[in-house]
Protein backbone atom coordinates (compact mmCIF):
# COMPACT_ATOMS: atom_id res chain seq x y z
CA UNK A 1 0.00 0.00 0.00
CA UNK A 2 2.97 2.45 -0.36
CA UNK A 3 1.81 4.14 -3.21
CA UNK A 4 -1.45 5.21 -1.13
CA UNK A 5 0.04 6.75 0.90
CA UNK A 6 0.54 9.87 -0.72
CA UNK A 7 -3.39 9.66 -1.95
CA UNK A 8 -5.64 12.64 -0.02
CA UNK A 9 -8.95 13.16 -0.63
CA UNK A 10 -10.51 16.81 0.04
CA UNK A 11 -12.57 17.60 2.96
CA UNK A 12 -15.29 18.86 1.21
CA UNK A 13 -16.20 15.73 -0.55
CA UNK A 14 -18.53 13.54 1.13
CA UNK A 15 -17.74 9.89 0.85
CA UNK A 16 -20.66 7.39 1.42
CA UNK A 17 -21.08 4.15 1.19
CA UNK A 18 -21.05 0.74 2.73
CA UNK A 19 -18.56 -1.61 3.75
CA UNK A 20 -20.18 -5.09 4.81
CA UNK A 21 -19.38 -8.59 4.27
CA UNK A 22 -22.70 -10.23 3.74
CA UNK A 23 -22.64 -12.84 6.76
CA UNK A 24 -24.09 -16.21 5.26
CA UNK A 25 -25.86 -15.59 1.60
CA UNK A 26 -29.44 -13.66 1.54
CA UNK A 27 -31.48 -16.39 1.75
CA UNK A 28 -29.60 -18.38 3.92
CA UNK A 29 -31.95 -21.22 3.10
CA UNK A 30 -31.42 -21.59 -0.68
CA UNK A 31 -27.29 -21.62 -0.86
CA UNK A 32 -26.99 -24.20 1.62
CA UNK A 33 -29.71 -26.68 2.90
CA UNK A 34 -31.09 -27.76 -1.09
CA UNK A 35 -28.03 -29.74 -1.11
CA UNK A 36 -28.77 -31.16 2.30
CA UNK A 37 -32.37 -31.87 1.83
CA UNK A 38 -34.04 -35.12 1.46
CA UNK A 39 -34.35 -35.87 -1.98
CA UNK A 40 -37.75 -36.09 -1.64
CA UNK A 41 -38.41 -32.52 -0.37
CA UNK A 42 -36.38 -31.32 -3.95
CA UNK A 43 -38.20 -33.65 -6.13
CA UNK A 44 -41.93 -32.68 -4.45
CA UNK A 45 -41.17 -29.04 -5.05
CA UNK A 46 -40.79 -29.48 -8.67
CA UNK A 47 -43.84 -31.34 -9.24
CA UNK A 48 -46.07 -29.24 -7.22
CA UNK A 49 -44.49 -26.33 -9.72
CA UNK A 50 -45.40 -28.17 -12.47
CA UNK A 51 -48.81 -29.30 -10.51
CA UNK A 52 -49.88 -25.60 -9.71
CA UNK A 53 -49.43 -24.43 -13.63
CA UNK A 54 -51.74 -27.70 -14.78
CA UNK A 55 -54.35 -26.07 -12.63
CA UNK A 56 -53.53 -22.58 -14.36
CA UNK A 57 -53.94 -23.93 -17.38
CA UNK A 58 -57.57 -25.81 -16.61
CA UNK A 59 -58.73 -22.86 -14.71
CA UNK A 60 -56.98 -19.91 -17.08
CA UNK A 61 -56.56 -16.50 -15.68
CA UNK A 62 -54.70 -13.81 -15.99
CA UNK A 63 -51.87 -14.85 -14.03
CA UNK A 64 -48.43 -14.01 -14.28
CA UNK A 65 -47.19 -17.14 -12.55
CA UNK A 66 -47.13 -19.48 -15.62
CA UNK A 67 -44.72 -16.36 -17.48
CA UNK A 68 -42.50 -16.12 -14.61
CA UNK A 69 -41.27 -19.13 -13.20
CA UNK A 70 -41.13 -21.31 -16.50
CA UNK A 71 -40.04 -25.05 -17.04
CA UNK A 72 -40.50 -27.01 -19.32
CA UNK A 73 -41.19 -30.53 -17.72
CA UNK A 74 -44.78 -29.88 -18.10
CA UNK A 75 -44.40 -29.85 -21.72
CA UNK A 76 -42.14 -33.02 -21.93
CA UNK A 77 -44.52 -35.18 -19.70
CA UNK A 78 -47.54 -34.20 -21.80
CA UNK A 79 -45.96 -34.70 -25.19
CA UNK A 80 -44.37 -38.07 -24.51
CA UNK A 81 -47.57 -38.89 -22.97
CA UNK A 82 -49.51 -37.90 -26.05
CA UNK A 83 -46.94 -38.96 -28.44
CA UNK A 84 -47.36 -42.38 -26.51
CA UNK A 85 -51.40 -42.84 -26.90
CA UNK A 86 -50.91 -42.42 -30.44
CA UNK A 87 -49.65 -45.31 -30.71
CA UNK A 88 -50.90 -48.30 -31.41
CA UNK A 89 -53.27 -47.69 -33.82
CA UNK A 90 -53.47 -49.08 -37.38
CA UNK A 91 -50.19 -51.06 -36.75
CA UNK A 92 -50.25 -52.77 -39.38
CA UNK A 93 -49.74 -50.60 -42.82
CA UNK A 94 -47.03 -48.64 -41.82
CA UNK A 95 -47.31 -45.87 -44.60
CA UNK A 96 -50.83 -44.63 -44.04
CA UNK A 97 -51.28 -45.18 -40.50
CA UNK A 98 -51.25 -42.63 -37.77
CA UNK A 99 -48.24 -40.68 -37.12
CA UNK A 100 -45.46 -41.98 -35.13
CA UNK A 101 -44.02 -40.86 -31.95
CA UNK A 102 -41.06 -39.00 -33.59
CA UNK A 103 -43.82 -37.64 -36.04
CA UNK A 104 -46.01 -36.25 -32.70
CA UNK A 105 -43.00 -35.31 -30.88
CA UNK A 106 -41.69 -33.03 -33.85
CA UNK A 107 -44.48 -31.60 -34.73
CA UNK A 108 -45.83 -30.70 -30.90
CA UNK A 109 -41.74 -28.76 -30.77
CA UNK A 110 -41.27 -28.33 -33.92
CA UNK A 111 -44.39 -26.08 -33.72
CA UNK A 112 -44.34 -24.59 -30.85
CA UNK A 113 -40.88 -23.03 -31.57
CA UNK A 114 -42.09 -21.71 -35.09
CA UNK A 115 -45.19 -20.22 -33.16
CA UNK A 116 -42.64 -18.58 -31.10
CA UNK A 117 -40.15 -17.41 -33.70
CA UNK A 118 -43.14 -16.06 -35.66
CA UNK A 119 -44.56 -14.40 -32.55
CA UNK A 120 -41.05 -12.48 -31.63
CA UNK A 121 -40.30 -11.59 -34.84
CA UNK A 122 -43.90 -9.78 -34.98
CA UNK A 123 -42.82 -7.34 -32.41
CA UNK A 124 -43.80 -9.66 -29.14
CA UNK A 125 -42.20 -9.10 -25.99
CA UNK A 126 -42.58 -12.61 -24.41
CA UNK A 127 -39.13 -14.57 -23.97
CA UNK A 128 -38.51 -17.52 -26.17
CA UNK A 129 -38.51 -20.46 -23.27
CA UNK A 130 -41.64 -18.62 -21.82
CA UNK A 131 -43.76 -18.97 -24.77
CA UNK A 132 -42.87 -22.39 -24.97
CA UNK A 133 -43.43 -22.96 -21.43
CA UNK A 134 -47.07 -21.87 -21.95
CA UNK A 135 -47.20 -23.69 -25.56
CA UNK A 136 -46.39 -26.78 -24.26
CA UNK A 137 -48.77 -26.64 -20.75
CA UNK A 138 -51.50 -25.68 -22.54
CA UNK A 139 -51.47 -29.07 -24.67
CA UNK A 140 -52.91 -30.56 -21.41
CA UNK A 141 -56.61 -30.13 -22.37
CA UNK A 142 -55.85 -31.92 -25.44
CA UNK A 143 -54.02 -34.64 -23.65
CA UNK A 144 -56.78 -34.89 -21.05
CA UNK A 145 -59.19 -35.09 -24.63
CA UNK A 146 -56.64 -38.04 -26.06
CA UNK A 147 -57.53 -40.23 -22.46
CA UNK A 148 -60.89 -39.97 -22.96
CA UNK A 149 -60.96 -40.81 -26.65
CA UNK A 150 -59.11 -43.98 -25.90
CA UNK A 151 -61.43 -45.10 -23.08
CA UNK A 152 -64.30 -44.30 -25.51
CA UNK A 153 -63.12 -46.47 -28.35
CA UNK A 154 -62.55 -49.11 -25.38
CA UNK A 155 -66.38 -49.19 -25.34
CA UNK A 156 -66.53 -49.66 -28.82
CA UNK A 157 -66.15 -47.85 -31.86
CA UNK A 158 -69.49 -46.99 -33.79
CA UNK A 159 -71.31 -43.45 -34.32
CA UNK A 160 -72.47 -42.86 -30.95
CA UNK A 161 -68.62 -43.12 -30.40
CA UNK A 162 -66.90 -40.71 -32.60
CA UNK A 163 -69.69 -37.92 -31.69
CA UNK A 164 -68.75 -38.65 -27.99
CA UNK A 165 -65.12 -38.10 -29.54
CA UNK A 166 -65.85 -35.13 -31.61
CA UNK A 167 -67.55 -33.24 -28.92
CA UNK A 168 -64.86 -33.94 -26.62
CA UNK A 169 -62.07 -33.12 -28.71
CA UNK A 170 -63.44 -30.34 -30.27
CA UNK A 171 -64.52 -28.90 -26.63
CA UNK A 172 -61.33 -29.57 -25.51
CA UNK A 173 -59.45 -27.74 -28.56
CA UNK A 174 -61.26 -24.53 -27.59
CA UNK A 175 -60.21 -24.92 -23.94
CA UNK A 176 -56.27 -25.01 -25.36
CA UNK A 177 -56.57 -22.39 -27.93
CA UNK A 178 -58.37 -19.73 -25.35
CA UNK A 179 -56.26 -21.13 -22.05
CA UNK A 180 -52.71 -20.17 -24.70
CA UNK A 181 -54.43 -17.11 -25.89
CA UNK A 182 -55.36 -15.48 -22.30
CA UNK A 183 -51.78 -15.89 -21.57
CA UNK A 184 -49.82 -15.10 -24.85
CA UNK A 185 -51.83 -12.32 -26.14
CA UNK A 186 -50.94 -9.60 -23.50
CA UNK A 187 -47.48 -9.68 -24.71
CA UNK A 188 -48.41 -9.16 -28.55
CA UNK A 189 -48.41 -5.61 -30.23
CA UNK A 190 -52.31 -4.42 -30.73
CA UNK A 191 -52.87 -4.52 -33.90
CA UNK A 192 -51.18 -7.36 -34.57
CA UNK A 193 -53.12 -10.07 -32.41
CA UNK A 194 -54.75 -11.76 -34.85
CA UNK A 195 -51.76 -12.71 -36.93
CA UNK A 196 -50.20 -13.99 -33.46
CA UNK A 197 -53.04 -16.26 -32.40
CA UNK A 198 -54.29 -18.01 -35.59
CA UNK A 199 -50.94 -20.23 -35.46
CA UNK A 200 -51.63 -20.76 -32.27
CA UNK A 201 -55.27 -22.04 -33.36
CA UNK A 202 -53.58 -24.19 -36.46
CA UNK A 203 -51.04 -25.92 -33.94
CA UNK A 204 -53.88 -27.11 -31.47
CA UNK A 205 -56.04 -27.64 -34.73
CA UNK A 206 -53.18 -30.20 -36.32
CA UNK A 207 -53.18 -32.05 -32.55
CA UNK A 208 -56.81 -32.11 -32.35
CA UNK A 209 -57.04 -33.49 -35.83
CA UNK A 210 -54.00 -36.59 -34.67
CA UNK A 211 -56.43 -37.05 -32.03
CA UNK A 212 -59.48 -37.44 -33.27
CA UNK A 213 -58.66 -39.87 -36.15
CA UNK A 214 -56.96 -41.86 -33.89
CA UNK A 215 -58.21 -45.45 -34.85
CA UNK A 216 -57.28 -48.29 -32.80
CA UNK A 217 -56.33 -51.69 -34.50
CA UNK B 1 -28.17 34.31 -36.01
CA UNK B 2 -31.17 34.54 -33.51
CA UNK B 3 -33.42 35.87 -36.66
CA UNK B 4 -32.23 33.47 -38.70
CA UNK B 5 -32.99 30.50 -36.50
CA UNK B 6 -36.39 32.20 -35.82
CA UNK B 7 -37.41 31.79 -39.48
CA UNK B 8 -35.99 28.60 -40.33
CA UNK B 9 -38.56 27.69 -37.14
CA UNK B 10 -41.38 29.77 -39.55
CA UNK B 11 -40.22 27.56 -42.30
CA UNK B 12 -40.81 24.18 -39.94
CA UNK B 13 -44.37 25.82 -39.12
CA UNK B 14 -45.42 25.99 -42.48
CA UNK B 15 -44.70 22.60 -43.19
CA UNK B 16 -46.10 21.26 -40.35
CA UNK B 17 -49.32 23.26 -41.24
CA UNK B 18 -49.41 22.08 -44.45
CA UNK B 19 -48.79 18.49 -43.43
CA UNK B 20 -51.53 18.27 -40.69
CA UNK B 21 -54.03 20.04 -43.94
CA UNK B 22 -53.20 17.20 -45.43
CA UNK B 23 -51.96 14.16 -43.93
CA UNK B 24 -50.88 11.76 -46.40
CA UNK B 25 -48.70 13.93 -48.61
CA UNK B 26 -45.49 12.61 -50.04
CA UNK B 27 -43.51 14.90 -48.90
CA UNK B 28 -39.77 15.68 -49.84
CA UNK B 29 -37.22 17.13 -48.17
CA UNK B 30 -33.81 17.35 -50.28
CA UNK B 31 -31.23 15.52 -48.19
CA UNK B 32 -33.45 12.67 -47.69
CA UNK B 33 -35.19 10.45 -50.23
CA UNK B 34 -38.75 10.58 -50.79
CA UNK B 35 -41.33 8.96 -47.90
CA UNK B 36 -44.07 6.78 -49.20
CA UNK B 37 -46.79 7.19 -46.84
CA UNK B 38 -47.40 3.93 -44.54
CA UNK B 39 -51.18 3.86 -45.47
CA UNK B 40 -50.30 1.99 -48.38
CA UNK B 41 -54.01 1.07 -49.09
CA UNK B 42 -55.38 4.54 -48.03
CA UNK B 43 -55.83 4.67 -52.47
CA UNK B 44 -55.01 8.54 -52.45
CA UNK B 45 -52.83 7.86 -55.89
CA UNK B 46 -55.00 9.20 -58.76
CA UNK B 47 -55.51 6.34 -60.72
CA UNK B 48 -53.43 8.04 -63.93
CA UNK B 49 -50.42 8.15 -61.91
CA UNK B 50 -50.34 3.98 -62.22
CA UNK B 51 -50.00 4.24 -65.34
CA UNK B 52 -47.47 6.85 -65.18
CA UNK B 53 -45.70 4.64 -62.76
CA UNK B 54 -45.57 1.99 -65.21
CA UNK B 55 -44.08 3.88 -67.99
CA UNK B 56 -41.49 5.12 -65.90
CA UNK B 57 -39.98 1.58 -65.65
CA UNK B 58 -36.84 2.40 -64.31
CA UNK B 59 -37.23 5.11 -61.97
CA UNK B 60 -39.23 3.34 -59.86
CA UNK B 61 -37.05 0.33 -59.64
CA UNK B 62 -34.68 2.62 -58.64
CA UNK B 63 -36.85 4.43 -55.96
CA UNK B 64 -37.31 0.85 -55.31
CA UNK B 65 -33.86 -0.50 -54.66
CA UNK B 66 -33.38 3.16 -52.46
CA UNK B 67 -36.13 2.05 -50.06
CA UNK B 68 -35.27 -1.47 -50.29
CA UNK B 69 -32.09 -0.75 -49.44
CA UNK B 70 -32.94 2.04 -46.20
CA UNK B 71 -35.32 -0.40 -44.84
CA UNK B 72 -33.41 -3.67 -44.15
CA UNK B 73 -30.25 -1.51 -42.95
CA UNK B 74 -29.79 -4.35 -39.92
CA UNK B 75 -26.74 -6.44 -40.71
CA UNK B 76 -28.05 -10.04 -41.71
CA UNK B 77 -26.92 -11.96 -38.76
CA UNK B 78 -29.10 -9.88 -36.01
CA UNK B 79 -32.71 -10.54 -34.94
CA UNK B 80 -34.15 -7.06 -36.28
CA UNK B 81 -33.22 -7.96 -39.83
CA UNK B 82 -35.66 -10.90 -39.63
CA UNK B 83 -38.03 -8.46 -38.20
CA UNK B 84 -38.27 -6.48 -40.88
CA UNK B 85 -40.09 -8.99 -42.66
CA UNK B 86 -42.86 -9.41 -40.19
CA UNK B 87 -43.52 -5.83 -40.13
CA UNK B 88 -47.29 -6.13 -41.49
CA UNK B 89 -50.20 -5.27 -39.14
CA UNK B 90 -53.37 -7.33 -39.36
CA UNK B 91 -55.23 -5.22 -41.56
CA UNK B 92 -52.66 -5.38 -43.94
CA UNK B 93 -52.27 -8.77 -44.63
CA UNK B 94 -56.22 -9.18 -44.89
CA UNK B 95 -56.20 -6.71 -47.30
CA UNK B 96 -53.18 -8.18 -49.18
CA UNK B 97 -55.09 -11.74 -48.87
CA UNK B 98 -58.23 -9.95 -50.11
CA UNK B 99 -56.23 -8.23 -53.41
CA UNK B 100 -55.30 -12.43 -54.14
CA UNK B 101 -58.59 -13.32 -54.55
CA UNK B 102 -60.52 -10.62 -56.08
CA UNK B 103 -57.75 -8.96 -58.76
CA UNK B 104 -58.93 -6.06 -59.92
CA UNK B 105 -58.19 -5.76 -63.65
CA UNK B 106 -55.40 -3.38 -64.34
CA UNK B 107 -53.63 -2.77 -60.84
CA UNK B 108 -50.90 -4.84 -59.91
CA UNK B 109 -50.44 -6.46 -56.86
CA UNK B 110 -47.38 -5.48 -55.85
CA UNK B 111 -47.42 -1.80 -56.56
CA UNK B 112 -50.94 -1.56 -54.81
CA UNK B 113 -50.27 -3.92 -51.56
CA UNK B 114 -46.78 -4.47 -50.86
CA UNK B 115 -44.84 -2.24 -53.08
CA UNK B 116 -42.78 -1.01 -49.87
CA UNK B 117 -43.10 -3.61 -47.73
CA UNK B 118 -42.74 -7.39 -48.86
CA UNK B 119 -43.43 -10.09 -45.68
CA UNK B 120 -42.67 -13.01 -45.29
CA UNK B 121 -45.72 -13.68 -42.55
CA UNK B 122 -48.51 -14.29 -45.48
CA UNK B 123 -46.17 -16.59 -47.50
CA UNK B 124 -45.62 -18.81 -44.49
CA UNK B 125 -48.52 -19.19 -42.88
CA UNK B 126 -50.91 -19.62 -46.04
CA UNK B 127 -48.72 -22.16 -47.17
CA UNK B 128 -48.90 -24.01 -43.61
CA UNK B 129 -52.45 -23.62 -43.92
CA UNK B 130 -52.26 -25.18 -47.13
CA UNK B 131 -50.85 -28.11 -46.28
CA UNK B 132 -52.73 -29.15 -43.80
CA UNK B 133 -56.45 -28.29 -45.51
CA UNK B 134 -54.94 -30.30 -48.31
CA UNK B 135 -53.92 -33.35 -46.03
CA UNK B 136 -57.29 -32.99 -43.59
CA UNK B 137 -59.93 -32.48 -46.78
CA UNK B 138 -57.94 -35.21 -48.82
CA UNK B 139 -58.42 -37.91 -45.76
CA UNK B 140 -61.97 -36.82 -44.95
CA UNK B 141 -62.98 -36.93 -49.27
CA UNK B 142 -61.27 -40.17 -49.28
CA UNK B 143 -63.47 -40.99 -45.62
CA UNK B 144 -66.61 -40.22 -47.03
CA UNK B 145 -66.35 -41.90 -50.89
CA UNK B 146 -65.49 -44.88 -49.22
CA UNK B 147 -67.99 -45.02 -46.60
CA UNK B 148 -70.28 -47.76 -46.82
CA UNK B 149 -67.85 -50.48 -48.48
CA UNK B 150 -67.34 -53.04 -46.00
CA UNK B 151 -63.98 -53.63 -46.80
CA UNK B 152 -63.18 -50.38 -45.59
CA UNK B 153 -61.26 -49.65 -42.89
CA UNK B 154 -59.78 -46.04 -41.95
CA UNK B 155 -56.47 -45.07 -41.68
CA UNK B 156 -55.43 -41.14 -41.46
CA UNK B 157 -52.63 -41.43 -44.16
CA UNK B 158 -50.49 -39.53 -42.07
CA UNK B 159 -47.33 -39.76 -44.42
CA UNK B 160 -49.51 -37.41 -47.13
CA UNK B 161 -49.16 -34.45 -44.82
CA UNK B 162 -44.73 -34.34 -44.87
CA UNK B 163 -45.43 -35.07 -49.20
CA UNK B 164 -47.88 -31.97 -49.37
CA UNK B 165 -45.50 -29.95 -47.29
CA UNK B 166 -42.62 -30.31 -49.60
CA UNK B 167 -44.41 -30.05 -52.80
CA UNK B 168 -46.42 -26.76 -51.21
CA UNK B 169 -43.50 -25.03 -49.69
CA UNK B 170 -41.33 -26.48 -52.97
CA UNK B 171 -43.49 -24.93 -54.96
CA UNK B 172 -43.82 -21.19 -53.57
CA UNK B 173 -39.88 -21.13 -52.70
CA UNK B 174 -38.09 -22.20 -55.12
CA UNK B 175 -40.56 -21.49 -58.20
CA UNK B 176 -40.21 -18.03 -57.35
CA UNK B 177 -36.42 -18.32 -57.16
CA UNK B 178 -35.90 -19.35 -60.54
CA UNK B 179 -38.96 -16.96 -61.27
CA UNK B 180 -36.10 -14.06 -60.20
CA UNK B 181 -33.25 -15.24 -61.62
CA UNK B 182 -35.26 -15.36 -64.92
CA UNK B 183 -35.87 -11.82 -64.51
CA UNK B 184 -32.56 -10.36 -63.64
CA UNK B 185 -31.20 -12.62 -66.48
CA UNK B 186 -33.11 -10.61 -68.94
CA UNK B 187 -32.99 -7.01 -67.26
CA UNK B 188 -29.79 -7.32 -68.11
CA UNK B 189 -30.10 -7.85 -71.81
CA UNK B 190 -33.17 -5.58 -72.37
CA UNK B 191 -33.53 -2.66 -69.77
CA UNK B 192 -36.86 -0.61 -68.58
CA UNK B 193 -38.02 -3.68 -67.40
CA UNK B 194 -40.08 -3.46 -63.96
CA UNK B 195 -38.62 -5.48 -61.59
CA UNK B 196 -39.25 -7.17 -58.59
CA UNK B 197 -37.22 -8.12 -55.30
CA UNK B 198 -36.87 -11.90 -54.97
CA UNK B 199 -38.99 -11.40 -51.49
CA UNK B 200 -41.87 -9.63 -53.78
CA UNK B 201 -41.76 -12.41 -55.56
CA UNK B 202 -42.03 -14.95 -52.96
CA UNK B 203 -45.33 -12.62 -51.14
CA UNK B 204 -47.03 -12.72 -54.51
CA UNK B 205 -46.65 -16.62 -55.03
CA UNK B 206 -47.55 -16.70 -50.78
CA UNK B 207 -50.44 -14.69 -51.31
CA UNK B 208 -51.99 -16.17 -54.61
CA UNK B 209 -51.87 -19.75 -52.69
CA UNK B 210 -54.74 -18.30 -50.79
CA UNK B 211 -57.45 -19.09 -53.23
CA UNK B 212 -56.47 -22.84 -52.96
CA UNK B 213 -57.79 -22.95 -49.19
CA UNK B 214 -61.29 -23.21 -49.88
CA UNK B 215 -60.80 -25.04 -52.99
CA UNK B 216 -59.07 -27.70 -50.88
CA UNK B 217 -62.04 -26.83 -48.52
CA UNK B 218 -64.77 -27.61 -51.21
CA UNK B 219 -62.97 -30.32 -52.72
CA UNK B 220 -64.54 -32.57 -50.19
CA UNK B 221 -67.47 -32.70 -52.39
CA UNK B 222 -67.27 -35.96 -54.14
CA UNK B 223 -68.46 -35.21 -58.08
CA UNK B 224 -66.02 -34.94 -60.65
CA UNK B 225 -67.88 -32.10 -62.07
CA UNK B 226 -67.42 -30.12 -59.25
CA UNK B 227 -63.70 -30.27 -58.32
CA UNK B 228 -62.90 -29.54 -62.05
CA UNK B 229 -65.07 -26.31 -62.10
CA UNK B 230 -63.10 -25.52 -58.72
CA UNK B 231 -59.82 -26.12 -60.55
CA UNK B 232 -60.70 -23.65 -63.08
CA UNK B 233 -62.48 -21.16 -61.36
CA UNK B 234 -59.20 -21.14 -58.64
CA UNK B 235 -56.66 -21.27 -61.11
CA UNK B 236 -58.58 -18.22 -63.33
CA UNK B 237 -58.32 -15.68 -59.95
CA UNK B 238 -55.01 -17.03 -58.86
CA UNK B 239 -53.31 -16.95 -62.10
CA UNK B 240 -55.15 -13.59 -63.28
CA UNK B 241 -53.26 -12.03 -60.11
CA UNK B 242 -49.95 -13.64 -61.47
CA UNK B 243 -50.14 -12.36 -65.13
CA UNK B 244 -51.00 -9.17 -64.01
CA UNK B 245 -48.02 -9.16 -61.72
CA UNK B 246 -45.56 -10.55 -63.87
CA UNK B 247 -46.91 -9.24 -67.57
CA UNK B 248 -45.58 -6.16 -66.56
CA UNK B 249 -42.15 -6.89 -65.98
CA UNK B 250 -41.84 -8.87 -69.31
CA UNK B 251 -43.51 -6.84 -71.96
CA UNK B 252 -41.08 -5.06 -72.64
CA UNK B 253 -39.07 -7.77 -74.08
CA UNK B 254 -38.96 -10.17 -76.81
CA UNK B 255 -42.59 -11.43 -77.47
CA UNK B 256 -42.35 -15.15 -77.53
CA UNK B 257 -39.90 -15.04 -74.57
CA UNK B 258 -42.48 -12.73 -72.58
CA UNK B 259 -45.61 -15.17 -73.33
CA UNK B 260 -43.63 -18.40 -72.76
CA UNK B 261 -42.67 -16.76 -69.35
CA UNK B 262 -46.53 -15.70 -68.47
CA UNK B 263 -47.44 -19.36 -70.03
CA UNK B 264 -44.75 -21.27 -67.78
CA UNK B 265 -45.94 -19.08 -64.75
CA UNK B 266 -49.64 -20.13 -65.37
CA UNK B 267 -48.98 -24.32 -66.39
CA UNK B 268 -47.39 -24.46 -62.86
CA UNK B 269 -49.95 -22.86 -61.17
CA UNK B 270 -52.16 -25.51 -63.14
CA UNK B 271 -49.96 -28.05 -62.30
CA UNK B 272 -50.14 -28.01 -58.60
CA UNK B 273 -53.41 -27.84 -58.58
CA UNK B 274 -54.23 -30.88 -60.56
CA UNK B 275 -51.26 -32.48 -58.89
CA UNK B 276 -52.88 -31.82 -55.46
CA UNK B 277 -56.68 -33.06 -56.40
CA UNK B 278 -54.93 -35.95 -58.37
CA UNK B 279 -52.69 -37.14 -55.21
CA UNK B 280 -54.80 -36.42 -51.94
CA UNK B 281 -57.86 -36.96 -53.59
CA UNK B 282 -59.47 -40.52 -54.37
CA UNK B 283 -61.70 -40.35 -57.25
CA UNK B 284 -64.90 -40.56 -56.58
CA UNK B 285 -67.43 -43.38 -58.08
CA UNK B 286 -69.32 -42.30 -60.86
CA UNK B 287 -72.55 -44.25 -59.62
CA UNK B 288 -73.60 -45.16 -56.28
CA UNK B 289 -72.53 -49.12 -55.42
CA UNK B 290 -75.56 -51.30 -55.79
CA UNK B 291 -76.42 -53.18 -52.80
CA UNK B 292 -75.16 -56.50 -51.56
CA UNK B 293 -77.19 -58.92 -53.51
CA UNK B 294 -77.03 -62.26 -51.43
CA UNK B 295 -76.72 -64.92 -54.01
CA UNK B 296 -78.43 -68.63 -53.28
CA UNK B 297 -75.02 -70.05 -52.01
CA UNK B 298 -74.90 -68.00 -49.26
CA UNK B 299 -72.38 -65.85 -50.65
CA UNK B 300 -72.74 -62.58 -51.27
CA UNK B 301 -72.18 -61.02 -53.96
CA UNK B 302 -71.37 -56.65 -54.46
CA UNK B 303 -71.91 -55.49 -57.89
CA UNK B 304 -70.88 -51.79 -58.42
CA UNK B 305 -70.50 -50.16 -62.03
CA UNK B 306 -67.49 -47.98 -62.63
Amino acid sequence: FAGLADVSISEDIPVEGEITVPVGSRSPDEDYSTLDEPVRDTIMRDLKAVGKKFVHVMYPKKSSALLRDWDLWGPLVLCVSLALMLQGGSADSKDDGGPQFAEVFVIIWFGAVVITLNSKLLGGTISFFQSLCVLGYCVLPLTVAMLVCRLVLLAGSGTVSFIIRLIVVVAMFGWSTLASTAFLADSQPPNRKALVVYPIFLFYFVISWMILTFTPQ
Amino acid sequence: IASLVMYLFAEFDDAANLLAANPDATTISIDEPVEIPKNQHSRLQEPGREEDDELLGTDDSDKTELLAGQKKSAPFWTFEYYQTFFDVDTYQVLDRIKGSVFPVPGKNFVRLYIRSNPDLYGPFWICATLVFTIAVSGNLSNFFIHLGKPTYHYVPEFRKVSIAATTIYAYAWLVPLALWGFLMWRNSKVMNIVSYSFLEIVCVYGYSLFIYIPTAILWIIPQKVVRWVLVMFSLCLSGSVLVMTFWPAVRDDNRRIALATVGTIVLLHALLAVGCLAYFFDAPELDFPAPIIPAHNGTTVVTKSQ
